[in-house]
Protein backbone atom coordinates (compact mmCIF):
# COMPACT_ATOMS: atom_id res chain seq x y z
CA UNK A 1 0.00 0.00 0.00
CA UNK A 2 2.71 2.65 0.82
CA UNK A 3 4.51 1.12 -2.34
CA UNK A 4 1.45 2.50 -3.89
CA UNK A 5 1.23 5.44 -2.77
CA UNK A 6 4.93 6.49 -3.57
CA UNK A 7 4.57 5.46 -6.73
CA UNK A 8 1.40 7.57 -7.18
CA UNK A 9 3.31 10.68 -5.74
CA UNK A 10 6.41 9.56 -7.91
CA UNK A 11 4.15 9.97 -10.86
CA UNK A 12 2.53 13.04 -9.85
CA UNK A 13 5.72 14.39 -9.18
CA UNK A 14 7.04 12.77 -12.76
CA UNK A 15 4.08 14.50 -14.57
CA UNK A 16 4.57 18.01 -12.94
CA UNK A 17 7.86 17.81 -13.68
CA UNK A 18 7.47 17.34 -17.41
CA UNK A 19 4.89 19.81 -17.31
CA UNK A 20 7.44 22.16 -16.11
CA UNK A 21 9.52 21.07 -18.80
CA UNK A 22 6.97 21.44 -21.42
CA UNK A 23 5.70 24.68 -20.83
CA UNK A 24 2.25 25.41 -20.36
CA UNK A 25 -0.20 22.67 -20.62
CA UNK A 26 -2.23 22.96 -23.82
CA UNK A 27 -5.61 22.44 -22.17
CA UNK A 28 -7.41 20.50 -25.08
CA UNK A 29 -5.36 17.20 -24.77
CA UNK A 30 -7.52 14.88 -25.03
CA UNK A 31 -8.59 11.38 -25.26
CA UNK A 32 -9.16 9.76 -28.68
CA UNK A 33 -11.12 6.33 -28.50
CA UNK A 34 -11.21 4.15 -30.81
CA UNK A 35 -13.30 1.16 -30.11
CA UNK A 36 -12.56 -2.34 -31.87
CA UNK A 37 -14.67 -4.74 -32.20
CA UNK A 38 -15.97 -8.13 -34.72
CA UNK A 39 -12.41 -7.44 -36.16
CA UNK A 40 -12.64 -3.51 -36.79
CA UNK A 41 -11.07 -0.51 -35.54
CA UNK A 42 -14.33 1.82 -35.07
CA UNK A 43 -13.62 4.77 -36.79
CA UNK A 44 -10.88 3.88 -39.04
CA UNK A 45 -9.70 7.17 -39.08
CA UNK A 46 -9.02 9.08 -36.27
CA UNK A 47 -7.55 13.12 -35.87
CA UNK A 48 -5.44 13.93 -33.19
CA UNK A 49 -3.05 16.36 -31.94
CA UNK A 50 0.61 15.32 -30.79
CA UNK A 51 -0.04 14.92 -26.98
CA UNK A 52 -3.34 13.38 -27.10
CA UNK A 53 -3.89 9.89 -25.74
CA UNK A 54 -5.22 7.64 -28.02
CA UNK A 55 -7.11 4.96 -26.49
CA UNK A 56 -8.23 1.62 -28.19
CA UNK A 57 -11.03 -0.15 -26.46
CA UNK A 58 -10.79 -4.02 -27.40
CA UNK A 59 -14.96 -5.42 -27.36
CA UNK A 60 -13.93 -8.47 -29.03
CA UNK A 61 -12.72 -11.55 -27.13
CA UNK A 62 -9.57 -11.95 -29.36
CA UNK A 63 -6.15 -10.06 -28.42
CA UNK A 64 -5.23 -7.52 -31.22
CA UNK A 65 -2.92 -5.09 -31.63
CA UNK A 66 -2.18 -1.28 -33.12
CA UNK A 67 1.08 -1.61 -34.73
CA UNK A 68 3.09 0.83 -37.29
CA UNK A 69 5.43 -1.43 -40.00
CA UNK A 70 8.74 -0.75 -38.78
CA UNK A 71 7.22 1.38 -36.05
CA UNK A 72 5.84 1.58 -32.59
CA UNK A 73 2.99 -1.31 -31.12
CA UNK A 74 0.32 -1.01 -28.92
CA UNK A 75 -1.14 -4.65 -27.05
CA UNK A 76 -4.52 -4.63 -26.95
CA UNK A 77 -5.87 -7.51 -24.66
CA UNK A 78 -9.38 -9.17 -24.64
CA UNK A 79 -11.75 -7.11 -23.18
CA UNK A 80 -9.03 -4.44 -22.22
CA UNK A 81 -7.50 -0.97 -23.69
CA UNK A 82 -4.22 -0.03 -24.92
CA UNK A 83 -3.15 3.39 -25.02
CA UNK A 84 -0.44 5.65 -26.60
CA UNK A 85 -0.24 9.63 -26.50
CA UNK A 86 0.44 10.75 -29.64
CA UNK A 87 3.71 12.15 -31.26
CA UNK A 88 4.06 14.52 -33.98
CA UNK A 89 5.04 11.26 -36.30
CA UNK A 90 2.08 9.71 -35.67
CA UNK A 91 0.63 9.67 -39.03
CA UNK A 92 0.33 6.53 -40.06
CA UNK A 93 -1.41 3.63 -40.85
CA UNK A 94 -1.09 0.50 -38.33
CA UNK A 95 -2.37 -3.23 -38.34
CA UNK A 96 -3.48 -5.60 -35.92
CA UNK A 97 -0.20 -7.93 -35.76
CA UNK A 98 -2.72 -10.78 -35.31
CA UNK A 99 -5.26 -10.02 -37.95
CA UNK A 100 -3.91 -8.01 -40.63
CA UNK A 101 -6.75 -7.55 -42.24
CA UNK A 102 -7.83 -5.12 -40.05
CA UNK A 103 -6.47 -1.41 -40.67
CA UNK A 104 -6.85 1.79 -39.21
CA UNK A 105 -4.98 5.08 -39.76
CA UNK A 106 -3.71 7.75 -37.38
CA UNK A 107 -3.72 11.66 -38.75
CA UNK A 108 -1.85 14.27 -36.53
CA UNK A 109 -3.03 17.78 -37.20
CA UNK A 110 -0.98 20.88 -36.44
CA UNK B 1 6.12 -30.45 -53.70
CA UNK B 2 4.23 -33.18 -55.19
CA UNK B 3 2.67 -34.25 -51.65
CA UNK B 4 2.25 -30.69 -50.64
CA UNK B 5 0.03 -30.05 -53.95
CA UNK B 6 -1.57 -33.62 -53.16
CA UNK B 7 -2.38 -32.62 -49.69
CA UNK B 8 -3.84 -29.19 -51.02
CA UNK B 9 -5.99 -31.26 -53.70
CA UNK B 10 -7.26 -33.41 -50.77
CA UNK B 11 -8.13 -31.04 -48.15
CA UNK B 12 -10.25 -28.54 -51.06
CA UNK B 13 -12.26 -31.91 -51.89
CA UNK B 14 -13.15 -32.38 -48.69
CA UNK B 15 -15.48 -29.14 -48.93
CA UNK B 16 -16.11 -30.09 -52.36
CA UNK B 17 -17.05 -33.32 -52.44
CA UNK B 18 -19.55 -33.56 -48.89
CA UNK B 19 -21.22 -30.40 -49.85
CA UNK B 20 -21.66 -31.85 -53.29
CA UNK B 21 -23.46 -35.19 -51.62
CA UNK B 22 -25.54 -32.83 -49.53
CA UNK B 23 -26.66 -30.93 -52.58
CA UNK B 24 -29.40 -29.48 -50.04
CA UNK B 25 -28.02 -26.96 -47.85
CA UNK B 26 -26.93 -27.66 -44.64
CA UNK B 27 -28.95 -27.00 -41.56
CA UNK B 28 -28.08 -24.44 -38.58
CA UNK B 29 -27.42 -27.37 -36.47
CA UNK B 30 -25.35 -28.90 -39.18
CA UNK B 31 -23.80 -25.52 -40.00
CA UNK B 32 -22.67 -24.94 -36.17
CA UNK B 33 -21.51 -28.60 -35.89
CA UNK B 34 -19.07 -27.96 -39.06
CA UNK B 35 -17.68 -24.40 -37.79
CA UNK B 36 -17.25 -25.85 -34.21
CA UNK B 37 -15.26 -29.23 -35.62
CA UNK B 38 -13.34 -26.28 -38.16
CA UNK B 39 -12.14 -24.28 -35.34
CA UNK B 40 -11.43 -27.63 -32.66
CA UNK B 41 -9.44 -29.21 -36.15
CA UNK B 42 -7.31 -25.42 -35.92
CA UNK B 43 -6.52 -25.69 -32.29
CA UNK B 44 -5.07 -29.56 -32.37
CA UNK B 45 -2.87 -28.41 -34.77
CA UNK B 46 -1.92 -25.58 -32.85
CA UNK B 47 -1.02 -27.41 -30.10
CA UNK B 48 1.27 -29.69 -32.24
CA UNK B 49 2.59 -26.94 -33.39
CA UNK B 50 3.41 -25.33 -29.76
CA UNK B 51 5.15 -29.05 -28.91
CA UNK B 52 7.67 -28.76 -31.95
CA UNK B 53 7.99 -25.10 -33.61
CA UNK B 54 11.56 -22.79 -31.91
CA UNK B 55 10.58 -20.28 -34.49
CA UNK B 56 9.07 -17.72 -32.34
CA UNK B 57 6.65 -16.01 -35.15
CA UNK B 58 5.41 -20.02 -35.51
CA UNK B 59 5.17 -20.02 -31.79
CA UNK B 60 3.15 -16.67 -31.52
CA UNK B 61 0.93 -17.63 -34.62
CA UNK B 62 -0.29 -20.90 -33.19
CA UNK B 63 -0.88 -19.24 -29.78
CA UNK B 64 -2.46 -16.71 -31.35
CA UNK B 65 -4.54 -19.55 -33.44
CA UNK B 66 -5.49 -21.73 -29.93
CA UNK B 67 -6.66 -18.57 -28.35
CA UNK B 68 -9.05 -17.14 -30.99
CA UNK B 69 -10.65 -20.08 -32.00
CA UNK B 70 -10.91 -21.40 -28.78
CA UNK B 71 -12.52 -18.12 -28.04
CA UNK B 72 -14.95 -18.16 -31.06
CA UNK B 73 -15.60 -21.72 -30.04
CA UNK B 74 -16.91 -20.42 -27.19
CA UNK B 75 -18.62 -18.04 -28.18
CA UNK B 76 -20.39 -20.48 -30.69
CA UNK B 77 -20.98 -22.42 -27.98
CA UNK B 78 -22.88 -19.78 -25.69
CA UNK B 79 -24.80 -19.20 -28.39
CA UNK B 80 -25.99 -22.48 -29.57
CA UNK B 81 -27.25 -22.98 -26.37
CA UNK B 82 -29.35 -19.46 -26.00
CA UNK B 83 -30.75 -20.53 -28.92
CA UNK B 84 -31.74 -24.50 -27.98
CA UNK B 85 -29.93 -25.71 -31.02
CA UNK B 86 -28.03 -29.43 -30.72
CA UNK B 87 -25.28 -28.78 -33.30
CA UNK B 88 -25.90 -32.09 -35.40
CA UNK B 89 -22.84 -34.01 -36.40
CA UNK B 90 -22.80 -34.60 -40.56
CA UNK B 91 -20.82 -35.44 -43.49
CA UNK B 92 -18.34 -32.36 -43.63
CA UNK B 93 -17.54 -32.54 -40.45
CA UNK B 94 -16.60 -36.05 -40.69
CA UNK B 95 -14.70 -35.35 -43.83
CA UNK B 96 -12.72 -32.84 -42.28
CA UNK B 97 -11.65 -34.55 -39.13
CA UNK B 98 -10.64 -37.39 -41.39
CA UNK B 99 -8.69 -34.97 -43.15
CA UNK B 100 -7.31 -33.07 -40.41
CA UNK B 101 -6.40 -36.65 -38.76
CA UNK B 102 -4.02 -37.22 -41.58
CA UNK B 103 -2.86 -34.00 -42.28
CA UNK B 104 -1.80 -34.21 -38.15
CA UNK B 105 -0.21 -37.63 -38.36
CA UNK B 106 1.99 -35.97 -41.50
CA UNK B 107 3.00 -33.09 -39.39
CA UNK B 108 3.92 -35.00 -36.62
CA UNK B 109 6.60 -36.59 -38.48
CA UNK B 110 8.56 -33.33 -39.09
CA UNK B 111 10.58 -31.36 -37.26
CA UNK B 112 12.44 -28.42 -37.14
CA UNK B 113 12.05 -25.84 -40.48
CA UNK B 114 10.48 -28.68 -42.31
CA UNK B 115 7.73 -28.88 -39.78
CA UNK B 116 7.39 -25.10 -39.47
CA UNK B 117 7.34 -24.60 -43.23
CA UNK B 118 4.44 -27.53 -43.96
CA UNK B 119 2.73 -26.68 -40.47
CA UNK B 120 2.13 -23.29 -41.99
CA UNK B 121 1.43 -23.83 -45.22
CA UNK B 122 -1.29 -25.96 -44.17
CA UNK B 123 -2.18 -23.12 -41.95
CA UNK B 124 -2.96 -20.84 -45.00
CA UNK B 125 -4.57 -23.85 -47.23
CA UNK B 126 -6.80 -25.00 -44.06
CA UNK B 127 -8.04 -20.95 -43.64
CA UNK B 128 -8.26 -20.38 -47.30
CA UNK B 129 -10.66 -23.61 -47.60
CA UNK B 130 -12.87 -22.80 -44.48
CA UNK B 131 -12.94 -19.01 -45.56
CA UNK B 132 -14.30 -20.25 -49.22
CA UNK B 133 -17.01 -23.04 -47.68
CA UNK B 134 -18.37 -20.16 -45.04
CA UNK B 135 -18.39 -17.45 -47.61
CA UNK B 136 -19.94 -19.68 -50.35
CA UNK B 137 -22.08 -21.62 -48.52
CA UNK B 138 -22.13 -21.71 -44.59
CA UNK B 139 -23.09 -17.73 -44.29
CA UNK B 140 -25.41 -18.47 -47.12
CA UNK B 141 -27.21 -20.77 -45.75
CA UNK B 142 -27.83 -19.90 -41.96
CA UNK B 143 -31.33 -19.09 -41.53
CA UNK B 144 -30.69 -17.56 -37.78
CA UNK B 145 -29.67 -14.33 -37.76
CA UNK B 146 -27.48 -14.02 -34.51
CA UNK B 147 -25.71 -17.35 -36.18
CA UNK B 148 -25.24 -15.54 -39.35
CA UNK B 149 -23.53 -12.64 -37.84
CA UNK B 150 -20.90 -15.06 -35.79
CA UNK B 151 -20.12 -16.68 -38.69
CA UNK B 152 -19.71 -13.41 -40.39
CA UNK B 153 -17.43 -12.12 -37.47
CA UNK B 154 -15.68 -15.81 -37.54
CA UNK B 155 -15.15 -14.96 -42.00
CA UNK B 156 -13.35 -11.67 -40.86
CA UNK B 157 -11.51 -13.72 -38.30
CA UNK B 158 -10.00 -16.19 -40.15
CA UNK B 159 -9.26 -14.47 -43.24
CA UNK B 160 -7.17 -12.20 -40.72
CA UNK B 161 -5.48 -15.70 -40.09
CA UNK B 162 -5.37 -16.62 -43.47
CA UNK B 163 -3.27 -13.04 -43.95
CA UNK B 164 -1.04 -13.76 -40.79
CA UNK B 165 0.07 -17.33 -41.87
CA UNK B 166 0.72 -15.57 -45.17
CA UNK B 167 2.89 -13.13 -43.13
CA UNK B 168 5.28 -15.64 -41.76
CA UNK B 169 5.35 -17.74 -44.33
CA UNK B 170 6.99 -14.91 -46.52
CA UNK B 171 9.43 -14.66 -43.36
CA UNK B 172 10.17 -18.57 -43.32
CA UNK B 173 11.65 -18.39 -47.14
Amino acid sequence: MTALLLDRRQLLLGGAALLAIGGPARAEASTVRITVEKLAFVPEEITVRAGDTIEWVNKDPFAHTATVKGGWEVAIPPGKTGTRVAAAGDDIEYYCRFHPNMKGRIVVSA
Amino acid sequence: MKTLSAALGAACLVFAASLAGAADKPTDPQIAHIAYSAGVIDVEAAKLALTKTQNPDVKAFAESMQKDHEAVNDAALALVKKLGVTPEDNETSQSLAKAAEAKRAELGKLDGAAFDKAYIDNEVAYHQQVNGALETLLIPSAENGELKSLLETGLKLFQGHQQHAEHVAAGLK
